[in-house]
């Protein structure tokens, strides 16, 4: 959500190479100095990132991919609220070059341009067209909740692409006894509640914290409900839309992990995708919610670190 | 003015605790401890009867609509309805009253089934019929019938670009649409108005249902529940939009619902009626704003439009927080309701009418849990001393109707009527 108020602030300005900074400029600042903890005012002391606009052919999708870091390349896929540029993002800038695609309506992309994307098919090829086109052949993917998902949609439809993969909390699975809780239902203090175990803790208040303007507050309440819409088309009203087929296509090693008391999407799915993904592991958080990677980002960077550590030193030796 | 007798068909027995804790009177109010079917077989068929004493005491139409899976309202078709009001009608001679079905949702159902049934409806009462058109509330197409947010106005549109065709072409078809794929059309029946049955398509104040009205020379009926006075802005930005649009402002282009109670004084009225406009307003207009449009269902300019218009917009939109301290008297003050003696009423119909420039106006005359016998009055009441003089409105002007059955278009539907009441 914190995009959606440097979104408000006016469209940022191109180059004509198809990339697109953003933030100011950021040549004093020293990358990666902020502390993980000094969770107050990080949009002021991230990176400078960039935003890359890649024509897609498929469905006629604009495609806007915001890039940063150094080293190789990962992808991110962010969760149903549209994208956020949070300090695990910003931590995994350390050692890769993130490029976060924006899903289709979400982020930087034209907001009508979900309507044309118009099944789960679709969007797996506007990926694939995506990742051809960045040069993305064999990549670590990291996908949290609805990203989660398509991080598994898309390991299982071109597994050889897919190096590694991390699953925060996925979505994408059902069980009768343990219904996905109706999050596009929600009024905004219960899908909140439904998100964080805590949410007076400090790293949860700094994420969810809304801005004093109320022009401001409006254009990210509608970015949030529209992103909500636009990956909702692909969940719809049970988000089982069959991947329970497909995973088993998936050869990555796999990280599963899941928030201990997660209310969304319940931990006992964790055992759900191990079942199906052969080369898989998981982790448990504890006293975490929905969201790891805010609520717990202490415990969740050794668990990727170490993950992702293990593909890099066989790939040099 | 057309003046038509609406109906919801409520659940009119709910306890004095509801909603007790329920986050929506829609979808989450468990049928297993609220409901009983001996109950709503009385329900039903009351409400039928109470269309019937409309239509016999001189109305011009008789309404009815489709919602699911609530105590608001539970008509899950109004087809069905209006094929026992076409035939009941058409028996008792009642043949001057129009079938004003607010109608289907087109979203949530096969479009080219609703085409067949409103045509049916067409045949039946020997085409009399209203097709209304509406697009539906996110939470009956999406939650009670699994429709995805997004698609919904998709399919709306789509749905009736296919009824219109299906009516009129005369060669067969295939439609190869985005949410419809026909490989042979041709539909049997086909209506008995020329070319199709008037279109009405109801909304709730969003403005590209406005531009689509306008666009396809289509009336616009404003369902809202909180009166004349705050429909104003609504309506003038509706006249507006036609005046951009290069439309002139036939009044006929517009409706107007209103919950009514006409009482012999307004004091009798507020006390005869203010229980069950509680009724209404707390209990079954309980829902929250992310049932009405789920994330998806309203486009990404309304809803911009929406949230920066203000906290004031989302107050009237959000029933579950807002309405709950107004009592009656507050909102029979604030014209939500139009309660009171026959001229109260009457004035305040007409001057309403003639401020949102509505050529249609529709009432609904029982509401909440008001009972059969009071419900039988008020409509009583209405039609001796409200309903002449309101459709006396509009006489004065050359406007003429194009959005109404032709074959009764022209007179005041009323006729044999006071002598039997």
């Amino acid at each position: 959500m914190a995009e959606a108020v440097a979104q408000a602030a006016g469209p940022p300005a191109r180059n004509g190479h198809g990339v697109t900074p953003v933030r100011k400029d950021r040549s004093n600042a020293v990358p990666h100095a902020r502390q993980a903890d000094a969770w107050t005012n990080w949009m002021q002391d991230m990176p400078a990132s960039t935003i890359r606009t890649i024509p897609i052919k498929h469905c006629n999708f604009e495609a806007k991919v915001r890039t940063a870091g150094s080293g190789p390349p990962l992808v991110y896929l962010h969760a149903a609220g549209g994208p956020i540029w949070d300090p695990f993002v910003e931590w995994l800038t350390q050692d890769y070059t993130v490029y976060a695609p924006h899903h289709p309506g979400t982020g930087e992309t034209v907001r009508e341009s979900i309507y044309a994307v118009e099944s789960l098919w679709d969007l797996v090829l506007i990926y694939d067209e995506l990742f051809d086109a960045l040069k993305l052949d064999t990549i670590p993917i990291i996908g949290t909740s609805f990203g989660g998902m398509m991080a598994c949609e898309l390991a299982a439809h071109r597994p050889e692409r897919i190096s590694r993969m991390v699953v925060l909390d996925p979505i994408g699975l059902w069980r009768d006894d343990a219904p996905v809780a109706p999050y596009m239902l929600m009024p905004p203090d219960k899908l909140l509640a439904t998100l964080y175990k805590d949410l007076e803790s400090e790293p949860v208040k700094a994420q969810i914290k809304m801005p004093d303007d109320p022009d401001e507050v409006a254009v990210m309440t509608a970015d949030l409900v529209w992103a909500l819409g636009a990956t909702g088309k692909f969940v719809w009203p049970i988000p089982d839309k069959g991947l329970k087929k497909r995973l088993h296509r998936v050869t990555a090693p796999t990280l599963i992990v899941w928030g201990e008391d997660d209310a969304l999407v319940s931990a006992v799915y964790a055992k759900e995708f191990a079942a199906r993904i052969a080369n898989s592991r998981v982790e448990i958080i504890k006293d975490c919610g929905h969201v790891p990677q805010v609520e717990r980002l202490d415990a969740l960077k050794p668990l990727v670190a170490n993950f992702l550590a293990a593909q890099r030193v066989a790939a040099t030796a | 003015m057309k003046v038509t007798m609406f109906h919801f068909m409520p659940y009119r027995d709910l306890p004095g605790d509801f909603p007790a804790g329920l986050a929506s009177a829609w979808v989450d109010a468990p049928w297993w401890e609220y409901g009983s079917a001996e109950k709503t077989t009385d329900f039903y068929n009351w409400s039928i009867d109470e269309l019937m004493l409309a239509a016999k005491l001189g109305f011009d139409g008789v309404g009815t609509n489709e919602h699911h899976q609530n105590p608001y309202g539970f008509m899950c078709n109004p087809n069905l309805f209006g094929a026992i009001l076409a035939r009941m009608t058409r028996d008792q001679g009642l043949d001057q009253v129009a079938l004003v079905q607010l109608g289907a949702t087109i979203s949530s159902c096969p479009p080219i089934r609703l085409a067949e049934e409103y045509a049916v409806l067409d045949c039946l009462s020997g085409g009399r019929v209203i097709a209304g058109l509406p697009t539906g509330l996110g939470v009956d197409v999406s939650i009670s019938n699994g429709i995805t947010p997004m698609e919904h106005r998709e399919r709306w549109r789509e749905g009736i670009d296919l009824m219109l065709k299906a009516w009129t072409a005369k060669e067969f078809f295939a439609w190869n649409g985005k949410y419809n794929q026909l490989p042979k059309v041709n539909l049997w029946p086909r209506p008995v108005q020329e070319p199709h049955p008037p279109v009405l398509i109801p909304g709730a104040a969003s403005s590209s249902t406005w531009d689509y009205c306008h666009e396809r020379n289509f009336p616009y009926a404003y369902l809202s529940y909180f009166g004349g006075k705050s429909a104003d802005n609504v309506m003038d930005r509706f006249w507006d939009r036609a005046a951009e649009k290069g439309k002139d402002a036939n009044p006929y282009r517009a409706a107007f619902l209103q919950i009514v109670g006409v009482g012999e004084t307004d004091a009798k009225a507020e006390e005869e009626y203010g229980k069950h406009v509680e009724y209404f307003y707390h209990k079954l207009l309980h829902q929250p704003l992310g049932y009405i449009s789920p994330p998806g269902n309203a486009d990404y300019k309304s809803l911009l439009n929406v949230l920066k218009s203000g906290k004031k917009l989302l107050q009237i939109s959000d029933f579950t927080v807002d309405l709950k301290p107004l009592k009656a008297a507050d909102m029979i003050e604030r014209e939500f309701v139009v309660v009171g003696s026959p001229a109260t009423v009457r004035d305040k119909l007409e001057a309403i009418a003639r401020r949102l420039n509505v050529g249609h106006l529709m009432v609904a005359l029982q509401f909440g849990s008001m009972p059969h016998a009071q419900a039988k009055k008020n409509i009583e009441l209405f039609a001796r001393e409200v309903l002449p003089h309101l459709q006396k409105v509009w006489e004065d002007q050359p406007w003429e109707n194009h959005w109404w059955p032709k074959r009764l278009r022209k007179r005041p539907a009323r006729q044999r009527e006071m002598a039997t009441a």
